[in-house]
């Protein structure tokens, strides 16, 4: 049994995700406390260029796993490339980003090695015996734990997106190794028939770094237009989200909902407009690094965890703000 | 078309959890308990393939007595059966565990589809699908909010809720296991008639020796995760209102952010 430290560097369509780089900046420091040496997997097709992205942040090999039938994820697949890899070296340490992808994976991987798996992790670390330490939130996060897999290996963790900060970048290269997969078609059971867009192009609410949320306070779909155009003024890396009241009453799309039985959402800014601030809805959010609140209710439990809150109607706010956010990213 | 639903019994979402002295797990003591909220979309659906198709649908329920409440809730829905996995020595037991006990229940059952909730709301493991389906060697889709059935009811044609505003659409083979979520349907109420029939129907009951597993292969002993050093996060502090006519507010609001917060 070795002490390496691997990570799954996702890529999706030929672009790789920020949690790679997030999980390599993390399995770099893990690494030097268990003396091992910190490799990175890449899996999909015709992703050769994509390792060169990949070097700098402390990785000393890139296993690169390139089939036409990996060209789309699938758990299927995807488990027993990983599986055979991660049998033939023995790592102590397997991470991934808990992406929607990561989140379908691992629980599969995991049971085929027959080991613990750490979900949605928000903190890594070593302890004294050398094991994985791994914090989570319970119960949309209302709570806390600690997890550690003390026997099964490797010990299987994957890490909540936008949680911990991408590593400067060295200059270090990388080895590669490629990876012969030995996966038939019919290895699949499963087969991706179609990718639909319900939407227009938009980063994934776990990964932006602003969220503009509404609530039933913005009483329709029309008006979450608003929001968008406050999201646009903020730039790349802002997304729109929305109470559960606001999804159900169809203002605006599921995938949306930010919440205990929505998604749990940590962005360096969360705008929450004619929410209320239900416990549920603050399960979601409320490990944003700023929060603020417009609601013209001074009572509105929003309030409690607002870093800046104003008491009055959204509706005059949100576009004066829009246009103060604006005069602002002209200065720059 | 015979089904199996996974159900769990999970605190209430609007309940305040608090951390036990010890910090070895949470204070149950007046906590209510309900059906997991994705489970409730996976019972719904197995509802209307059996309208549609006919057959049996089944719940399986991992959990201590007080789950019993929950299953009776699921069969006043008008689920078929219930079978209640309960013994002292199953409490503790990790995502894989628990599907080593769930799927240890289906060896003897005949099934054609297998729904799930995408995640239990209370450890938010987001697992136990996966795990069952590996140790069942079947095809799996997680977060599923559209589901068909080909007529002849041998396959499925599941949508995918990804990321970014996306959707895969994955067709498998029958059996498989179908993790639900939020938007896959709305489900139903139990009818009074229902609740009275609920009442009257029988669970049974399976502990692990009925399943040939050993007391320290399940539980906190037979699981890999262990958890530790349960505790609340720190608590938000409410921070300033800004007051003043609107057009000072919203200017003042965004030279916080500028200023203090550094996020624009
Ligand atoms: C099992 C379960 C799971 C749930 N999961 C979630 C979840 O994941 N996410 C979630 O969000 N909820 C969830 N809920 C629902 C939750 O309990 C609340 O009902 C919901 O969050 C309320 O949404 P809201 O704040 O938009 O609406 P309300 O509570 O109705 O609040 C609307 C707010 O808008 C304000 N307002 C109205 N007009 C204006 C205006 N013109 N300008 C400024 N302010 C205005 C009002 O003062 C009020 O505070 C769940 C509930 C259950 C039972
Ligand atoms: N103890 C249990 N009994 C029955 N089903 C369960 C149990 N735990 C988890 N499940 C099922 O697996 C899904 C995912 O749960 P989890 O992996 O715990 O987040 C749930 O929505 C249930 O359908």
């Amino acid at each position: 049994m070795s002490n390496n430290v691997w990570i799954i560097a996702e890529q999706k369509e030929g672009k790789l995700k920020k949690v790679s780089f997030e999980l390599l900046g993390i399995g770099k420091k893990l690494a030097e406390k268990t003396g091992g040496s910190l490799s990175a997997l890449l899996l999909g097709q015709q992703i050769d260029k994509l390792t060169e992205k990949l070097d700098g942040y402390g990785a000393s090999k890139i296993f690169v796993c390139d089939s036409e039938i990996l060209a789309n994820y699938s758990n299927e697949g995807y488990t027993k490339a990983i599986v055979d890899l991660v049998k033939a070296h023995n790592p102590a340490i397997l991470l991934g980003g808990a992406t929607a992808s990561g989140r379908d994976l691992f629980p599969r991987v995991a049971a085929r090695l027959e080991t613990g798996l750490a979900s949605d992790c928000v903190g890594l670390e070593i302890n004294n015996e050398g094991l994985l330490v791994a914090e989570r939130p319970l119960f949309a996060g209302k709570v806390l734990v600690d997890t550690l897999i003390p026997e099964a290996r490797p010990q299987m963790a994957c890490l909540r997106p936008n949680v911990l900060p991408v590593p400067e970048r060295g200059s270090e290269k990388a080895e590669i190794e490629k990876v012969a997969v030995e996966l038939q078609p019919q290895d699949l059971k499963a087969t991706i028939k179609e990718m639909v867009k319900t939407a227009g192009e938009k980063i994934d609410l776990t990964e932006a770094s602003v969220i503009v949320s509404g609530g039933r306070g913005m009483a329709s779909k029309e008006n979450f237009k608003i929001l968008e155009e406050l999201a646009a003024a903020f730039g790349e890396g802002a997304a729109v989200g929305a109470s559960r009241s606001a999804v159900d009453s169809d203002f605006a799309p599921h995938d949306t909902q930010v919440g205990q039985t929505g998604k749990v959402v940590n962005p360096n800014l969360y705008i929450a407009c004619g929410i209320s601030g239900s416990i549920q809805h603050l399960a979601g959010m409320r490990t944003s690094k700023y929060i603020v609140a417009i609601n013209k209710d001074p009572e509105a439990p929003i309030f409690q965890v607002a870093d800046y809150g104003i008491v009055d109607d959204l509706f005059k706010i949100v576009p004066l703000f829009t246009e103060e956010v604006k005069k602002l990213k002209a200065q720059d | 078309m015979d089904i199996i639903v996974c159900m769990k019994q999970v605190p209430d979402t609007e309940s305040r959890i608090k951390v036990n002295p010890e910090g070895t797990g949470i204070v149950t003591e007046g906590i209510k308990y309900v059906m997991n909220p994705y489970d409730e979309y996976a019972v719904e659906e197995a509802l209307k393939i059996k309208e549609k198709f006919g057959g049996t649908v089944t719940i399986v329920c991992l959990g201590p007595d007080r789950a019993t409440e929950a299953i009776r809730t699921a069969l006043a829905m008008g689920t078929d059966e219930a079978v209640h996995l309960n013994d002292p020595a199953f409490e503790g037991s990790d995502s894989f565990t628990s599907a080593k006990i769930l799927a240890g229940a289906m060896k003897d059952m005949k099934y054609d589809l297998i729904l799930t909730g995408k995640q239990a709301v209370d450890f938010d493991c987001s697992q136990v699908f996966g795990c069952l389906a590996e140790l069942l060697d079947l095809p799996y889709v997680s977060v599923v909010v559209g589901l068909e059935i080909s007529s002849d009811g041998k396959t499925t044609t599941a949508r995918r809720e990804t990321e970014g505003g996306m959707e895969e659409v994955i067709e498998t083979p029958l059996p498989a296991v179908i993790a639900a979520q939020k938007g896959l349907n709305e489900p139903r109420y139990a009818s009074l008639p229902g609740i009275m029939k609920a009442k009257k129907k029988e669970i049974k009951k399976i502990d692990s020796a009925a399943l040939g597993l050993n007391a320290d292969e399940v539980g906190e002993k037979g699981s890999k995760l262990k958890t530790k050093n349960f505790r609340l996060p720190p608590e938000r502090q409410a921070g300033k209102k800004i007051e003043g006519e609107p057009a000072e507010t919203a200017a003042e609001l965004a030279k916080l952010l500028r200023e203090e917060a550094k996020l624009i």
